[in-house]
């Protein structure tokens, strides 16, 4: 048995033998292929089906493996602008597209113009017009659509029935008779429609929906005081103030689809998401009681929100090209029509629609009709924020701290100094920009 | 290096430097560069746009701290930790005093076992407790409405209704630090000489009568030092709210802190932070000052 | 007779009050052991119908929590040892060694101690993007290794040591590394032991530092993993009190075995002059 070490020079000649053999070991194997490994962040369920899909991607490119990372929705914003504060930006990464503009005004995303040039894999007219403009900020392309995302009304066929109706109405004074008919049937304990309040989106439905938009200007100043958002948050106020609507978060729901179910709402502004929860979460003898429909309008057939989410590449990626491969395979329709069975997120291309599941559900109709009928919101890095502080401010309103007129003459000035900086920094570039003529 | 046994420091001159540096240099790279650094970054608007590109940032004086005044979110935030603290801080010196009391009562056994088992909550990971918490005050499942109801009260939406998620979160935050001050408290009344209590029984005076010409006028000092850290404590209120309420139900648990880090690190307006950090040391600073005088005043009654 | 109701009076007020404290500990424990959706029933149970160890095993199978852990692990630890070192040195210097503006720089610390840290967190955060320390251990660690309260519990106790003692063994030629290696620091261990464990106790527990320079998924520590997956999972009570045992459990067990120091700890801080 040795004892290393005996003296001081035997531990040392130990060592470097032992790191000599190393070294030569090393350079004699055959050299190992390099593998690329691309991190891809997604979130919620999107993130958890991916593992589903990924392997057809992995075996078509042996040379790259993608490591997911998922990321909770509600922490999601938080993480990614802490991820580019800090340079630890993943290569590719699902985006709300709300966010781009954010991310865009930091200068970490990769523009994706060129490359959708070259593509053969993705045709720019094949998508829903509507969506292809949240992905643009000031002309320039930095992300591709993954999935769509726009809400309509869910509801219960056989209470509107019951209430002298055979299909939702098309405008907003049909559709409030309806649920007025609906709320004298169900009685003070139930309602006719759920709107949770902490959720900004169907708010900004009925904004989007009037004819002025929520920010004028280009984005410099508020529009809130405008006639057309009065109209929006007046008749958001409405469904509360006539008990239409129940004055409550979703968190005070506990169980969305059982209180449907029950007959505790009977109309619910939602996502594609839900249809499979409903499907799921329903019992059988409910199943064909509840169907989707468009959204209905001021005056007619209404706009919904350009919703959903993209696939973006980080400026800082040392993977562009693999990254932009994987963004390809998940942008054909094949894959597209598998992660919708998976997830039910709606495919943003049209020729995504045409077969397979999604072409037979009936409760996809709907969006296929809506997403033809998509207003994009503001693309300021600041919107995320100004839709925060309207939910804050309409739950104020619906409350009855505050009347609408106050409430919108109080948010507009609180969104013009929000965007104060934006109007310096626009200034800026447009002196320097006569500067340099 | 002289080696005479100079105790006015001659051979010990230089040597102190090589063995405070380390430990000064983290804290000053550390905490007081950062302070400063806030400070500064008070004076500015820093936000998304300079995020992207420093060129973007603008100095602008006081003003972060002119538009914090007039804004109604920083005001509801302060209301809230207020509340917080009005709540919480009486209730927390009364947990902690009481149970000092019963613990170094002469009557009671086993000393040990009850400080420690007062004390553990102390020591808990807050995220963890919360949690636990957030289950026990569920509307439907949660065994204090469990309680509530048995006793045929009505069941409290806990962290639902706005009037009572403040509350909700008083009684988490009492029941996790009351054991601290209970520890101080304990160390106090434990000092209190024996004799003064003889001479008062010996005066025909009662355990009340004890309690108030004896054992609280010489534990005032002791209940300012465990006031003033309650107080400053409970003003930097983040956590719980974060975990359990996440600001709701409609912002009636936002605190102070709860609003610096959404304007910081949820939506960039960095340099706004930073004022908002400022106030939040400024008006701690104040309640310390005042307190003390406070103490002072009634220890000269 | 009187005095044996008192004795019942207050030594049962005293175990209610201990059972109240301890009973969310206890039923997080029962909690985390019960088979999913068991807890959301009414009435809310008490004990488990059928205990069960999956969500630990999900914990650590599925949800990296042995990951999270080993990050507690690290960090607390580095804390810990470093925040010694550094501590028990300056602490030692300034109560026994001569410096030029010893006095002056240690008013200015004790000022600095009514900060509070969440000041800093902000340019904290800008200091360490720049040192491109954003989401590392060393990150986490090295402002918890900064502590003035450190060096004030070193010095108040290092302020007894009798000065006959040092000055002895300078005379017999000893450097001053020397002397504070093998006289001064085996007389500092009952505080250093205190202070050993304020600060791990305090970096294990800390959660919104980490919150913000962890940003990356596999380097989070436990509580920040925990309220993630709490905001991700809201439905599965179970889960969440599995994942809140284990991150209890560690320095609860470390407290039960070294209160007496840490207790001790905080009274020697509280005498803050």
């Amino acid at each position: 048995m040795w004892r290393i070490g005996i003296t001081p020079w035997t531990g040392g000649l130990v060592r470097s033998a032992t790191l000599a053999a190393a070294v030569l070991l090393g350079a004699c194997g055959p050299s190992a292929p390099k593998v690329e490994v691309i991190h891809f962040w997604a979130m919620g369920v999107e993130a958890e089906v991916l593992a589903r899909l990924l392997p057809e991607f992995e075996r078509t490119h042996p040379l790259v493996k993608v490591e997911i990372q998922q990321l909770a929705w509600t922490a999601a914003h938080e993480k990614l602008l802490t991820a580019v504060a800090g340079d630890a930006t993943p290569d590719l990464c699902q985006l709300g597209n709300s966010w781009i503009p954010e991310l865009v005004a930091l200068k970490a995303l990769e523009p994706l113009a060129d490359q959708l040039a070259h593509s053969r894999a993705i045709q720019t007219d094949d998508y829903f017009p509507g969506v292809w403009q949240t992905n643009t900020v000031d002309g320039v392309l930095y992300a591709v659509p993954w999935y769509v995302d726009t809400r309509l009304l869910f509801y219960r066929r056989d209470l509107l029935k019951a209430a002298g109706f055979d299909t939702p109405a098309q405008t907003w004074s049909g559709w409030l008779a309806q649920l007025k008919a609906i709320k004298k049937m169900v009685g003070p304990q139930r309602y006719a429609v759920l709107v949770p309040l902490n959720e900004f989106e169907p708010l900004q439905i009925l904004a989007l929906e009037q004819s002025e938009p929520m920010l004028r200007d280009d984005g410099r100043y508020g529009n809130f005081r405008s006639d057309s958002f009065r109209r929006a948050l007046a008749f958001y106020r409405e469904l509360f103030a006539q008990s239409l609507a129940p004055t409550m978060t979703n968190t005070q729901i506990a169980n969305v689809w059982n209180e449907m179910g029950k007959g505790f709402f009977s109309f619910y502004i939602s996502g594609p998401w839900n249809i499979g929860e409903f499907k799921r979460r329903l019992p059988p003898e409910l199943q064909n009681s509840w169907m989707t429909a468009p959204m209905p309008g001021p005056d007619g057939p209404g706009v919904s929100n350009a919703g959903g989410s993209s696939l973006v590449i980080f400026r800082r990626s040392k993977h562009q090209q693999s990254a932009w491969e994987l963004l390809e395979f998940l942008s054909t329709p094949a894959i597209q029509q598998r992660f919708y069975e998976l997830t039910g997120d709606l495919p943003p291309r049209r020729s995504s629609w045409q077969s397979g599941a999604i072409a037979t559900d009936p409760y996809t109709q709907a969006f296929r009709v809506q997403l033809e009928r998509l207003r994009t919101f503001p693309q300021v890095p600041e919107w995320e924020q100004i839709m925060q502080e309207m939910r804050i401010m309409a739950e104020r309103v619906v409350h009855g701290q505050q009347d609408v007129d106050t409430a919108v003459t109080a948010f507009d000035a609180q969104v013009d100094a929000m965007l104060a900086k934006r109007r310096w920094m626009l200034a800026r570039q447009q002196s320097k920009l006569a500067a340099s003529r | 290096m002289s080696r005479r046994p100079d105790k006015q420091g001659f051979s010990q001159a230089q040597s102190g430097w090589p063995f405070a540096a380390p430990a000064l240099l983290l804290i000053g790279v550390f905490f007081l560069l950062p302070v400063i650094g806030a400070l500064l970054l008070s004076f500015t608007d820093f936000d998304l746009y300079a995020l992207a590109d420093i060129s973007n940032l603008r100095l602008v004086g006081l003003r972060n701290y002119q538009t914090l005044l007039i804004t109604p979110m920083f005001w509801k935030a302060l209301g809230n930790t207020t509340v917080f603290v009005i709540l919480g801080v009486p209730l927390s010196l009364i947990a902690s005093l009481g149970t000092a009391l019963l613990v170094n009562s002469r009557l009671t056994r086993f000393k040990g076992f009850f400080r420690t088992a007062l004390f553990a909550p102390v020591v808990t990971t807050l995220v963890a407790v919360a949690l636990i918490w957030r289950y026990m005050l569920h509307t439907r499942y949660g065994l204090i409405n469990y309680l509530l109801t048995h006793l045929g009260l009505p069941a409290i939406d806990w962290l639902g209704d706005p009037h009572w998620s403040m509350p909700a979160i008083v009684l988490l935050a009492v029941w996790k630090n009351f054991g601290y001050n209970m520890i101080i408290l304990l160390a106090a009344l434990q000092n209190i000489p024996e004799d003064l209590y003889e001479a008062a029984r010996l005066e025909g005076a009662g355990a009340w009568h004890c309690l108030r010409r004896v054992t609280l006028p010489l534990l005032v000092p002791t209940l300012t030092l465990v006031s003033i850290l309650t107080v400053s404590g409970y003003f930097q209120l983040f956590a719980e709210p974060y975990v359990m309420t996440q600001g709701g139900p409609l912002q009636s648990t936002v605190s102070v802190l709860y609003f610096m880090f959404e304007q910081g690190f949820k939506w960039w307006n960095l340099g706004f932070a930073s004022a908002v950090a400022f106030v939040l040391f400024a008006l701690i600073l104040v309640l310390t000052m005042l307190q003390m005088r406070l103490a002072r005043r009634l220890g000269e009654v | 007779m009187k005095q044996r109701a008192l004795i019942w009076l207050v030594n049962g007020s005293l175990t209610l009050l201990a059972l109240l404290t301890l009973f969310p500990l206890l039923w997080m424990v029962s909690v985390a052991l019960m088979p999913t959706g068991a807890s959301a029933s009414y009435p809310p149970p008490l004990l488990p119908a059928r205990a069960t160890l999956s969500h630990f095993h999900d914990l650590f199978a599925q949800q990296h929590m042995g990951r999270y852990f080993l990050n507690s692990l690290i960090v607390a630890t580095s804390a810990t040892l470093l925040a010694l070192l550094l501590n028990a040195m300056a602490g030692y210097a300034f109560a026994k060694l001569r410096f030029g503006g010893r006095d002056t720089i240690y008013a200015v610390l004790l000022a600095g101690l009514l900060i509070p840290a969440q000041v800093t967190m902000i340019p904290l955060f800008g200091l360490l993007k720049v040192m491109g320390l954003v989401n590392s251990y060393a990150g986490a660690v090295l402002p918890s290794a900064a502590s003035i309260f450190g060096i004030f519990l070193v010095r108040q106790y290092a302020l007894a040591i009798p000065e006959d003692l040092l000055d002895e063994a300078r005379i017999d030629g000893a450097s001053e590394w020397r002397i504070f290696r093998s006289v001064v620091l085996p007389l500092l261990v009952p505080i250093l032991v205190t202070l050993g464990i304020f600060v791990f106790l305090a970096t294990w527990n800390d959660f919104m530092w980490p919150l913000i320079v962890l940003t990356g998924r596999d380097m989070q520590t436990l509580p920040v993993a925990l309220a993630g997956l709490a905001r991700e999972h809201v439905q599965d009570n179970e889960m969440m009190m599995a994942g809140a045992v284990v991150t209890v459990l560690p320095v609860l067990a470390l407290f039960l075995v070294l209160q007496r120091f840490y207790l001790r700890g905080i009274l020697l801080g509280s005498i803050k002059g």
